[in-house]
């Protein structure tokens, strides 16, 4: 009985401490109040974690260069583990309690698609972190994003197969929610490029031998190239299958797998394969008079500094989303919700993490290809094309 | 107290009425909203505990029952244009069926086949899902059109807290009813001992086959509720492993057999979670440790728990 007492005792100090925390900001009167839902637990945690960090670090520097028009930006951030249902709980939480005037933030694609008929409700600007094209098209007068699409993945690559007069290839992608938007988006846009895929195969997301569907795109003559387009580990598997089945024609690997994690996984088997990716990942490499060399340094020396941790493009799309908001903020004068809507919609030559942004009613997105550098592995790092 | 608590009547009543005044002390949507999920999980958590609490199997896939009713009115609406009332009950319709095909072998076995079998039906349900993209929607999950009824069309949290409450309340009136009925004293003969109401002449595969597909049917209902409030259903929000685990953890929270503990069980897990995010990064601790203190000092569920206390401590 006396432990329950003092359970209980525990508990009444441990509420009325929260109460203290959830009622004192409050009163602050004049805050700018933005919200995030991340995934910064879960299954998807890589991309939440950076994301919480970033805008948090963001945030921290804002408010001690004296804030947004002179008022205290208040983040407020809330973890849905992945689960899209948590996900809408939080955006409700964020418009209807913390009354919050834009959201940064979705992590996934799922998650994205689970709040946005919150905010196209409530009329309140919606900026996600989230990959897929679903999010922007059909244009959503509320949302927006950050990231590439893994179309404009799949055309970086074609466009640098065609480069190399490569015309017939074989496709090999994991079963994963990444790698089968990607396929799709690669075969809706082969046609495009005048690429045809001969021959096409896939694994889950748990298999640890690709052999089998190797050796059949071996066999298929004609292969000039193999694009594989998955995440996770599958990618660093299929890279040393490839090599141990002694596949001679060039393979590439999509943006999904851009982190040196995938150099390490796949070692020496790795040599030679080429990606699309953000140019955050080889900020060092860039050449100076690159618009995007100022920014991308900039970003992965705060972030290592302050986290200590390597940079990765997930943070970046935070970091853009953020200066996007906060310069359409400054552009409006105000932290009214439609006009900064208005004004993030005329986003015009912001050069992000990503890529140069240039939004249009039409264009919620506003990147072209030249966001994704080809990057080519070469004696364990990368190194830029062309 | 505990004569209240008992009489079944004064229990919907008293659930009607909290249910009702409710909405006169929420500030706003988002109050709506929480208590709409704790309704549609409260109503799967019922079905759940009438078979664990009364037939004694668990169910480790329920929440495939969640997702096949939740896709049932997304597809149904989507794709066929049927309206989302008659494609809820085609959902649960659906989910009683797959029930009934997967429980009638097994049920006739005793001993934990029935959760070997729902765990791998579970995991089932959720691949389909995940897997034919071209019908769901993928991983990334799909829009499920607007309930229209009348003529009107159903939205906001404010309107699915009035009908979620009024399903949870029918829900309980039929669970209640069940428990009471010679189903509900063959299925409490079977849970207390199977042998001796095989003895008395009770058909003891045939009565858990009816509650496992009742309990199906509450899953898929629930699930329908959650995909109309959401507005937008994914596999693993619907039909994932972690959603099964949370059900039974919510049947075993509240108190085995315990038609209010199902109710409570929900309401601590999906309110909790709400609740201690003003934690920041101990949340998940915290809320690990609130379950775990639940389970030692209230080890037969905080309902069950709390009766024999008041009957021992009250009086």
């Amino acid at each position: 009985m006396s432990m329950l007492t003092g359970m209980s005792r525990r508990l009444a100090l441990a509420t009325g401490i929260g109460a203290v925390m959830a009622a004192a900001p409050a009163f602050a009167q004049g805050e700018i109040k933005l919200g995030a839902v991340l995934s910064v637990t879960g299954p998807a945690s890589f991309l939440g974690d950076p994301e919480k960090r970033t805008l948090e670090m963001e945030v921290e520097a804002l408010n001690a260069k004296g804030g947004l028009l002179g008022r205290k930006v208040r983040l407020i951030v809330y973890d849905d583990a992945g689960d899209a249902n948590a996900a809408r709980t939080f955006a409700t939480r964020l418009l209807e309690e913390d009354k919050v005037t834009a959201m940064i933030g979705g992590s996934t694609t799922g998650t994205t698609l689970a709040m946005v008929p919150a905010f196209e409700d409530a009329q309140v600007p919606f900026i996600s972190l989230a990959g897929a094209i679903q999010i922007i098209q059909p244009v959503k007068k509320w949302v927006f994003k950050t990231p590439h699409t893994d179309t404009m993945a799949c055309e970086k690559i074609f466009e640098d197969m065609k480069k190399r007069g490569t015309v017939k290839i074989g496709m090999i992608s994991g079963t994963d929610g990444f790698g089968k938007s990607m396929r799709d988006q690669c075969v809706g846009v082969a046609g495009k490029y005048g690429i045809e895929i001969l021959h096409e195969e896939s694994y889950g997301p748990r298999d640890t031998d690709m052999t089998p569907q190797l050796t059949n795109i071996k066999n298929k003559a004609g292969v000039q190239a193999v694009i594989n387009p998955g995440f996770g580990q599958g990618p660093a598997i299929v890279t040393r299958n490839y090599r141990q089945l002694g596949i001679t024609v060039p393979l590439y690997q999509s943006h999904g797998v851009a982190s040196k994690q995938f150099i390490d996984l796949a070692g020496p088997a790795a040599e030679g394969v080429r990606l699309p990716a953000a140019a955050l990942l080889v900020a060092d490499k860039l050449p100076d008079n690159d618009p995007q060399k100022k920014v991308v340094m900039q970003y992965t020396a705060d972030y290592t500094k302050k986290t200590g941790q390597p940079v990765s493009t997930f943070g970046g799309h935070a970091f853009d989303g953020f200066h996007i908001w906060k310069q359409a903020v400054e552009r409006a004068g105000t932290d009214n919700p439609a006009k900064v809507r208005d004004e993030i919609e005329k986003t015009k030559g912001y050069v992000g993490t990503g890529g140069v942004v240039n939004m249009s009613p039409t264009d919620h997105m506003g990147l072209d290809l030249s966001a994704f550098r080809m990057l080519e592995i070469k004696n364990g790092d990368w190194t830029l094309v062309n | 107290m505990e004569r209240l608590l008992r009489n079944r009547w004064a229990l919907v009543v008293a659930l009607a009425l909290i249910l009702a005044a409710l909405p006169l002390v929420f500030p706003s949507n988002y109050y709506f909203r929480v208590a709409a999920l704790v309704n549609i999980f409260a109503l799967a958590a019922i079905g759940l505990n009438l078979l664990m609490g009364y037939a004694g199997q668990v169910s480790l896939g329920h929440a495939g029952f969640m997702g096949i009713g939740a896709y049932a009115v997304a597809i149904g609406a989507s794709r066929f244009g049927l309206n989302g009332a008659v494609a809820m009950l085609a959902g649960a319709a659906m989910a009683g069926l797959l029930a009934f095909l997967v429980g009638r072998p097994i049920l006739r076995l005793k001993g934990h086949y029935l959760a070997v079998a729902t765990l791998g039906l579970g995991l089932l349900i959720s691949m389909v899902l995940t897997n034919e993209a071209g019908w769901t929607g993928g991983p990334d999950g799909m829009a499920v059109p607007r309930l229209e009824l009348f003529g009107t069309r159903l939205r906001g949290p404010d309107t699915w807290y009035m009908i979620t409450a009024g399903a949870l309340v029918l829900g309980v009136i039929l669970a209640l009813n069940l428990i009471e009925s010679p189903t509900g004293r063959a299925m409490r003969a079977i849970h207390d001992s199977e042998i001796a109401a095989r003895v008395v002449g009770v058909d003891v595969a045939a009565y858990k086959l009816k509650i496992f597909v009742i309990s199906a049917v509450y899953a898929s209902i629930a699930g329908s509720l959650m995909a109309f409030l959401n507005g937008h259903i994914t596999p693993d929000g619907t039909a994932g492993f972690l959603r099964s685990v949370e059900l039974v953890t919510m049947v075993v929270l509240g108190g085995l057999g315990s038609v209010l503990g199902a109710i409570v069980g929900a309401a601590m897990l999906v309110i909790l979670p709400q609740a201690l995010t003003i934690f920041h990064e101990y949340e998940h601790l915290l809320l690990g440790l609130i379950i775990m203190a639940s389970m030692i000092l209230l080890p037969r569920g905080v309902i069950p728990s709390l009766l024999a206390r008041l009957r021992g401590g009250g009086a």
